[in-house]
């Protein structure tokens, strides 16, 4: 009984923090797209432009994010109808975005980033081998001009 | 040392290849780490100790590999590569490796 208690504690608490944190976290994520919209992240090889380059370097960004106990939970049922796993999806899809944006913000002063590149690893928590927090690794090369 | 993930540096140009340079970095989280991230699994969001971690041990992997380059008298590392596995439970093994050359 006790036990029942606990888990459906765990599940609301995760509803709740998990929906609250996604919410603001979407927030911020659209808020600063828009102030990096002039800065383009391409992956092609080659600068747009050949002309006016002064400065070339390496810029990373990365962020390691975990999902909430009712979305694991919801996933685990998932698990046995199958379908698209949204509460997987949006986590991944976040995780991505703010890597990016944390790649933009490392380049400060750069007229564009080439060849981005983006590495998704998880990190197991779980035994069962469910995804219990994810990285993901952007980088790419900061092109500097007059 | 300028470092970039293209095949070349633009407006310079290669003259010398030294071959191969990497540099690579086995970090294990700390207890107190782990704990916080227990109780982050419940309520979702970001871990920050986690991310501060790689970052750390991207940085460390990156000093090795340009210490290795400087060594062999290279001034620039092109096409740049990372790659994250982990080889036992609780430690991630971050490697990166790039070509190191000279410019001019």
């Amino acid at each position: 009984m006790i036990d029942i208690i606990i888990i459906l504690t765990l599940i609301l608490l995760g509803y709740i923090f998990g929906s609250i944190a996604e919410k603001n976290h979407y927030k911020s994520i659209r808020e600063r797209e828009k102030k990096f919209m002039r800065l383009p992240t391409i992956s092609l090889k080659t600068p747009l432009n050949p002309d006016n380059i002064t400065k070339s370097r390496l810029v990373v960004g990365n962020v390691v994010i975990s999902v909430d106990y009712f979305k694991r939970v919801l996933a685990g049922l998932k698990n046995i109808f199958g379908g698209n796993m949204t509460s997987y999806e949006t986590l991944v899809d976040r995780a991505r975005r703010e890597a990016i944006l944390r790649l933009k913000e490392d380049a400060k002063g750069a007229s564009e980033i080439i060849n981005l590149k983006l590495e998704t690893s998880s990190i197991n928590k779980s035994a069962k081998g469910t995804i219990g927090s994810i990285e993901i690794f952007a980088y790419g090369t900061a092109i500097y001009r007059k | 040392m300028i470092i970039t993930n293209i095949e070349s540096i633009p407006n310079r140009e290669i003259v010398d290849h030294f071959g191969v340079v990497s540099g690579s970095t086995v970090r294990a989280k700390h207890v107190g780490r782990d704990m916080m991230a227990g109780i982050k699994n419940i309520f979702g969001g970001e871990l920050k100790g986690y991310t501060e971690l790689l970052t750390e041990s991207r940085e460390e992997a990156m000093d090795r590999m340009t210490t290795q380059a400087k060594y062999l008298g290279a001034n620039a590392i092109v096409n740049v590569r990372f790659s994250t596995s982990s080889v036992a439970a609780g430690a991630a093994e971050l490697y990166v490796y790039g070509t190191a050359v000279k410019i001019v």
